[in-house]
């Protein structure tokens, strides 16, 4: 996959999963850019059109944490 | 005030604010958090515990009405409850709270490491510090321990220390600079310097001080071999120019310092050249020439006027020529004194001071073959090795032993190995001379004391009879040099000088020369003449010059035993100071080049290492050249402040035991001995091996690992359990197993004290799922293999066999002790505490302390663990809200914004701001460039890049361009919007747009620093980031809210002692409270209770409580009632009660709380029901109550423990009772033979003591595991009989008891589930009530409104139940103390027309909000559809996503907004606004 370029789409609660991310900033651990957090407030609140439609539109992953 | 700022502190200081008191939160600490914030994760949920604290600091952080007082002492209280004035000790922080925005550069440059105590050492931090990540406040601080040694001695305060440090980091340039801060002559100080700094310096306490001398002359060499920076021109910003009299250090020390504040300076010196003695006084194989002269060009460089040979006679005419100031700094220029010898008129008598003038000068001067030089100071080291090399033969005649010279004993050697014949305690007598011309001196032996010569100076006595002479042509006396002004005019001399101000007589004239206020070595001359420049300043402006001098930070002394204590610590390397070489002496004598070669690099490096950094904070500086907020301050000093408080909650927390006391694990020998909360911060993941377990002594992964129980507690020198090592232990072996399944781990340990709800099935778990393996063992013996560092283990099994094991890392699961500053608090508030400094409370009045006024809560009280730390803190917020309910909002404040703005309808027209975040952001992308792209994006009317968009001044530039370019969104891309929306909401809602109308792109935490290494990539992301933060805020929408009255009354379900109390701690504050009881009377279990703990009778409480209850008007008691419906929500509530006759009531209130209580269990096991010798421990209390006859006659009792369903969970209480009983029945029958039998004896806390007792009083303790129940039979002759497997004695016992009492567990009520259906809310595998969260909200239901409190909870002890209840009515206060609930904003809305009415959302929300309203109508008509009320919606959007027919959205978070934002990161080049509301 070298050379191309990746977008994924990271849903994160905003308690949990988005404060780590938060903290692994502060302890500058190094990860893929093609990353992108998309916060929520819950991931109670993300439903399988919202993953669905982000495919649609291109990303190449998604990923759920919370 | 709340005292401490752990979770409990901070959980009291949320309740009282909430219910609008004012509250003052004291942390000695530099952030609030505690040992909270420590832990990796929390019992017996496995949560992380950060992510549960986090909120709760940033709560508090934020909260309007609580103040945080970081880095304070509690120094005193006076006064009486409800008035008392607390001094507070204000330690300097030296970071400003409210400039710093938590960047994190001055850390990045701080040289100074130290370790780092959050990470339990395992890791360095710097001097400038956060103390954790997510600390709140969110400000660094620094750690500075006072003055060092070094600066304290230098009279122009340089931070030695400081160059010192940076030295050691090779950073040489920044060393200079800091140099050059204090004093405008590094050249010549790191050369010439009398150095008073070496000898203050502490290191000589261990082996030699530091050469700072040397380290500073290397940094002037490194930077002058490297090219000095060119100084520029200081621009003229005053009118005023000063005259400055004499070009020495003190004189130009003050041009520089007047020119650098903008005053125009003209130096005037007599000399053609600049530099008084340090030009002609030193020569130059000391100081070379042209190293003085960068010094003086670099001043002359900021625009200072120098006029050489041009001496000024008269300086005051200067004033009258226009000058508006002038400084006398002629140092010391007097022309030489005599010697005060006979003989001394000869020709070929010269002094040192003109001999050194005219050889500097370069004008001849003529000196013999051989020649004396006499006199005891520098100069005479100085003329003579002059001599030396102008030829000569030198004999050098010293009044004193070389080792009172101010100089270093190598200076003195250099000069002896230069063929000078040294001769120490030497005098001039006399100078022989013939015809005028001198041919010899003679010189005697100094003794004893001094005398005085002709001209009244002091001189040595001579040892009488020792003369001799030596023959010599030229004598070059030095005698005693000192400054006057005679030279002048005698009126100078005698003129009037203030010390302090340096200001004449005459209005304008300044001396620092002359008797009274002349300097005798250059750095008092350079202090000197920063003072006068100041003086001059604040003449020049009008300011009066007498200023009061602040008070001083403290000069940090270490004792020599401290110092060798960190020696055999090894954390001080003995190793001698490093000397620079010199010049070889064939070299030396032939010509005037530098002695002194200097330091190379790594010699510097080295010596610069040898430095204790006796301050801590070295006062460097670089921190304060980084920060670019301006917020470092190094001048704060500490302060004491008194302040009001009405009520006192101490929550001061405990200190860990320091297992180094017990030799016996080796801990602090052996590398691989750590304790339990080393080891936690090993296992987290924010720790200082990213949650990898290491051995520290290798750094491998450890494969065996035992955990020690009971360090410091349970022991000889603590009486008491820790109450939580045994689920802590339990806790991070399982952690461990989880990160490293096949790890080993072996627990030894006496009793699993797992007695709290949730904890057995954790222990059950760890044994059965994870394979941990405990050990009922002690230790006898711990040491270390020296080849492979891992721990040999002996001990004795449960059946005393003797076993050894190795280990690879072994962890101490250290108690719970109160520290040495928590006892002297405790003394100095005047509350009564116990011999290990916990506090004593009252059992019928837990958290309150022998003062009035004053409560205690957490550990300080007794060991105990997170929850009931909370609701303690929870509790004596009640305590404290019902003393002071008249104080209610007198004191608190509310945010005030203008109007808002309407932008409906309007397009969007956005405003994007890009934070550098000092370098956080900008060094590591292109800030100027997403700003740039920003501005492209459609929408957007105005984006800038800031310094850092959360400074004060950003904040108000924000709202500034709101206005100026009429924006109505706002997108800041910095930090993370967790922690910063708030700030940025609140500036946009200052300029009048809604706060919803805002988002963040987080360019930093999840791209700049996760993206370092490349430019290009993390500038792209950032463009990526703020793309797709442009197109959800196009979206946004504004949200309002709405206010929902609150109805004041609250509704108690259970009149026991827990309903009870909390009716009254609600009473107290002021509310109506309907207290339900089933019964005819109140008191629950309570009424079956009659010995407590401590003695105390528990009727007697119950009667008071009764009494109490019935007298308050404020309690409608409903007894023989229960609740038969309710409906509502939070604030609005409506339930029906209905009495036993069947009257029906209908109650308006705004909270509820259940404290049903719960019941001995009463089931068949072990024959219970089938002989009346066969009782329960309440059947036991009883029969000692009432028929102690009874009891005197029995001569053996068993008691078995954990009976029934006490084998699936721990009941709690049953071991104390069963002790507390057993004790009773010694009491009354000392003959008595009890044999209990047990699984484990839980007697947590101060409980142990029972246990204790117990066994001194001779019960004895027979422990039986599952696969080993006691058996009870009833022999033939009809005894009871009991049999149980003995493990100890390995031996099955057969006892016929006269009673059998069985510990039976509590259980839960039979009608628990109808209420909870009732209320919505749940209840856990046992049938208690279910908390909204174990840890920080244990008496809340996730449903709102609805709180819990007693044994409906969980069984527990009397004053635990007490504690609780008043908990449960601080939580209900929050409520029912607003007049108004703020609905709405985001929340999730029903569109009624596309509901089904399928339910989904009412059985999703974990909340329980969803309701089904039958007026509503739905989708084609049909009646019923979902309502969702917005006070009590928490917003989470989980019935959105679940909503079959989409009909619910989430304001805030609606699916075009949350499309849109994904949409925008796939179209990298959208170009219209309709694009993005397209998506």
């Amino acid at each position: 996959m070298a050379g191309v370029s990746l977008q994924i789409v990271a849903y994160c609660c905003e308690h949990c999963a988005y404060a780590a991310a938060d903290l692994a900033g502060g302890l500058r651990l190094q990860y893929p850019p093609e990353v992108k957090i998309v916060q929520l407030p819950c991931t109670g609140k993300l439903d399988v059109l919202m993953v669905l439609q982000a495919m649609e539109d291109g990303v190449d992953g998604a990923m759920v944490a919370g | 005030m709340v005292v401490g700022g752990g979770i409990a502190g901070i959980q009291a200081s949320l309740d009282l604010a909430d219910q609008g008191f004012k509250v003052y939160l004291v942390e000695k600490k530099s952030a609030i958090g505690g040992h909270m914030a420590q832990l990796d994760k929390t019992f017996p949920t496995n949560d992380c515990a950060m992510c549960n604290i986090s909120p709760k600091l940033v709560d508090a952080g934020r909260h309007l009405n609580i103040e945080i007082l970081t880095e304070t002492d509690v120094l005193g209280v006076e006064g009486h409850a409800g008035n008392f004035t607390v001094n507070l000790l204000r330690r300097p922080r030296y970071i400003d709270l409210d400039k710093c925005i938590g960047c994190g550069d001055c850390a990045e440059v701080c040289p100074v490491s130290l370790p780092d105590l959050y990470e339990e050492g395992l890791k360095e931090r710097k001097a400038a510090y956060r103390l954790y990540a997510q600390a709140v406040p969110t400000a660094y601080a620094i750690d500075k321990l006072g003055t060092a040694p070094c600066r304290d001695a230098c009279p122009a305060g340089q931070r030695a220390q400081g160059y010192i440090a940076l030295i050691a980091e090779g950073r040489y340039r920044e060393a200079f600079r800091v140099i050059k801060e204090d004093n405008p002559f590094p050249s010549v100080c790191g050369r010439t310097c009398h150095h008073p700094c070496e000898g203050h310096c502490s290191r000589a306490l261990v082996d030699e001080a530091v050469g700072i001398m040397a380290l500073k002359r290397f940094v002037v060499d490194y930077a002058l071999a490297y090219g000095r920076e060119t100084v520029e021109p200081v621009p003229r910003t005053r009118p005023e120019w000063v005259a400055v009299v004499g070009s020495g250090p003190a004189g130009l020390t003050a041009a520089h310092d007047l020119v650098k504040m903008g005053y125009g300076v003209t130096v005037y010196e007599a000399l053609p050249v600049a530099g008084g003695m340090m030009r002609v006084g030193i020569p130059a194989h000391r100081l070379p020439k042209g190293v003085l002269q960068q010094d003086i060009d670099d001043i002359l460089a900021l625009g200072v006027v120098l006029k050489t040979n041009s001496p000024v006679s008269d300086p005051a005419k200067l004033l009258k020529e226009g000058y508006d100031a002038v400084c006398v700094a002629t140092g010391i220029s007097s022309g030489d004194h005599s010697l005060g010898v006979e003989g001394e008129g000869a020709k070929g008598v010269i002094p040192a001071a003109t001999f050194l003038r005219k050889v500097n000068l370069g004008q001849p001067i003529r000196i013999g073959r051989r020649v004396a030089v006499v006199g005891g100071g520098i100069t005479a080291l100085d003329a003579a090795a002059v001599a030396r090399r102008l030829g000569s033969e030198v004999y050098l005649a010293l009044d004193r032993p070389r080792g009172e010279l101010p100089a270093y004993h190598w200076e003195v050697a250099a000069v002896e190995s230069e063929g000078i014949h040294l001769m120490e305690r030497m005098t001039l007598t006399r100078i022989l001379s013939e015809d005028g011309q001198v041919m010899g001196v003679e010189l005697a032996e100094t003794g004893k004391g001094f005398t005085k010569d002709a001209a009244g100076r002091r001189r040595p006595k001579i040892e009488e009879g020792t003369e001799f002479t030596v023959a010599v042509d030229t004598v070059i006396g030095t005698v005693s040099q000192f400054s006057d002004l005679r030279f002048l005019d005698e009126k100078y001399d005698e003129m009037a000088v203030d010390r302090q101000t340096l200001s004449s007589e005459i209005p304008g004239l300044f001396v620092v020369a002359g008797r009274k206020t002349g300097a005798s070595y250059i750095i008092e001359a350079v202090s000197l003449g920063h003072q006068v420049a100041q003086s001059i300043h604040r003449y020049l402006i009008g300011q009066p010059m007498d200023t009061v001098k602040s008070q001083a930070p403290p000069v940090v002394k270490h004792t020599r035993q401290e110092l060798m204590l960190r020696v055999m610590k090894g954390e001080i390397r003995l190793q001698p100071k490093v000397e620079a070489a010199l010049l070889p002496i064939e070299e030396r004598v032939t010509s005037f080049r530098e002695v002194v070669l200097g330091l190379t690099e790594q010699q510097a490096r080295l010596e610069a290492q040898r430095c204790l950094q006796c301050g801590i904070c070295s006062e460097c500086l670089a921190c304060v050249y980084a920060c670019g907020v301006d917020a470092i301050d190094h001048d704060m000093l500490a302060r004491e402040e008194q302040v009001e408080v009405g009520a006192i909650i101490l929550a001061p927390g405990y200190q860990a035991y320091n297992a180094a006391l017990s030799e016996e694990y080796g801990f602090g020998r052996y590398p691989n001995v750590v304790t339990a909360l080393q080891f936690e911060r090993l296992l987290s993941a924010s720790g200082p091996t990213m949650g990898r377990v290491q051995r520290p002594s290798d750094g491998t992964t450890p494969r065996r690992i035992a955990f020690l129980q009971c360090v410091g507690s349970r022991d000889q020198s603590h009486d008491y359990c820790s109450a939580v090592c045994c689920m802590y232990a339990t806790k991070e072996a399982i952690i461990a197993k989880e990160h490293q399944p096949e790890l080993d781990v072996h627990v030894f340990m006496m009793d699993m004290r797992a007695y709290s709800k949730g904890y057995w099935d954790y222990f059950e778990r760890a044994r059965h799922r994870y394979g941990i393996h405990y050990n009922r063992a002690r230790l006898s013996m711990l040491h270390e293999d020296p080849d492979t560092q891992n721990l040999i283990l002996h001990y004795q099994d449960e059946g005393g066999r003797l076993a050894v094991e190795a280990f690879d890392m072994v962890v101490l699961s250290v108690g719970m002790e109160i520290s040495a500053s928590v006892r002297e608090l405790g003394q100095k508030l005047g509350v009564e505490l116990d011999e290990y400094g916990f506090c004593h409370t009252a059992q019928f009045n837990p958290v309150e302390t022998s003062r009035a006024g004053i409560y205690a809560v957490g550990p300080f009280r007794e060991p105990k663990d997170i929850p009931e730390s909370v609701v303690e803190a929870s509790g004596a917020a009640a305590a404290s809200a019902g003393l002071l309910a008249e104080a209610r909002w007198s004191l608190t404040r509310e945010r005030q914004y203008p109007p808002e703005k309407d932008v409906d309808g309007q397009k969007p027209r956005i405003g994007v701001f890009v934070c550098h975040c000092g370098s956080n952001i900008g060094g590591f992308l292109d800030v100027p460039a997403v700003a740039k792209y920003a501005r492209a994006l459609p929408g957007v009317i105005h984006a800038e890049d800031n310094l850092y968009s959360c400074s004060q001044d950003s904040i108000k530039l924000i709202a500034q361009r709101v206005d100026e370019y009429d924006l109505n969104r706002v997108v800041v891309a910095s930090c993370s919007p967790l922690t910063h929306s708030p700030l940025f909401q609140d500036s946009i809602r200052a300029a009048g747009l809604n706060p919803y109308l805002f988002e963040m792109a987080n360019i930093r935490n999840q791209c700049s620093w996760v993206h370092s290494a490349d430019w290009g990539v993390a500038t792209n992301k950032a463009k990526d980031l703020v793309r797709m933060a442009v197109a959800r805020a196009a979206l946004l929408e504004p949200q309002h809210t709405i206010d929902v009255p609150v109805d004041h009354a609250a509704l108690i379900v259970g009149g026991g002692v827990a309903g009870m109390t909390a009716a009254l701690s609600l009473a107290k504050g002021g509310y109506p409270v309907h207290l339900v009881e089933k019964e005819a009377e109140l008191g629950g279990n309570l009424r079956h209770v009659f010995t407590s703990m401590d003695g105390k009778d528990p009727q007697l409480a119950l009667t008071r409580l009764r009494n109490e209850v019935e007298a308050s008007e404020a309690i409608v008691t409903h007894l023989e009632s229960r609740v038969t419906g309710t409906k509502g929500f939070m604030g609005n509530f409506k339930t029906t009660i209905e009495s036993v006759d069947g009257r029906r009531q209908e109650i308006d209130h705004g909270v509820v709380i259940l404290a049903t209580g719960a019941q001995e269990y009463r089931g068949p096991e072990y024959g219970y029901g089938s002989d009346k010798r066969i009782i329960t421990q309440q059947e036991l209390e009883k029969l000692l109550f009432n028929k102690k006859s009874q009891i005197q006659d029995l001569e053996s009792i068993v008691m078995i423990q954990c009976v029934g369903p006490a084998e699936r969970f721990c009941s709690r209480i049953c071991c104390t009772v069963a002790l507390k009983n057993a004790l009773a029945l010694k009491e009354l029958n000392p003959g008595v033979q009890i044999v209990v039998l047990y699984r484990d004896i839980r007697t947590y806390g101060f409980k142990e003591r029972l246990y204790t007792k117990a066994r001194e009083r001779g019960v004895l303790f027979v422990r039986y595991d599952d696969q080993h129940q006691p058996q009870v039979d009833i022999t033939d002759d009809g005894n009871l009989k009991v049999q149980a497997w003995d493990p100890i004695l390995q031996r099955r016992l057969e006892i016929q008891p006269d009673l059998l009492v069985l510990s039976m567990p509590v259980v839960p009520r039979d009608d628990v589930n109808a209420l909870a259906a009732m209320f919505k809310v749940p209840v856990d595998a046992d049938g208690f009530f279910l908390e909204a969260h174990v840890k920080l909200r244990p008496v809340d239901f996730s449903t709102g409104g609805v709180f819990m409190a007693g044994m409906a909870h969980y069984p527990k002890l009397l004053d635990e139940t007490m504690v609780q209840a008043q908990a449960a009515a601080a939580r209900a206060a929050r409520v029912l103390s607003r007049e108004m609930l703020t609905a709405g904003g985001q929340v999730a809305v029903v569109d009624k027309s596309l509901c089904t009415g399928c339910l989904t959302c009412v059985r999703i929300c974990p909340f329980g909000v969803p309701i089904m309203e039958p007026s509503l109508t739905g989708v084609g008509d049909i009646l019923g559809a979902a309502y969702i009320e917005a006070a009590v919606c928490q917003g989470c959007g989980t019935c959105v996503a679940e909503c079959p027919a989409r009909a619910i959205q989430l304001m805030h978070y609606t699916d075009a907004q949350m499309r849109a934002k994904v949409s925008a990161l796939m179209k990298p080049a959208i170009i219209s606004l309709d694009e993005i509301v397209e998506v």
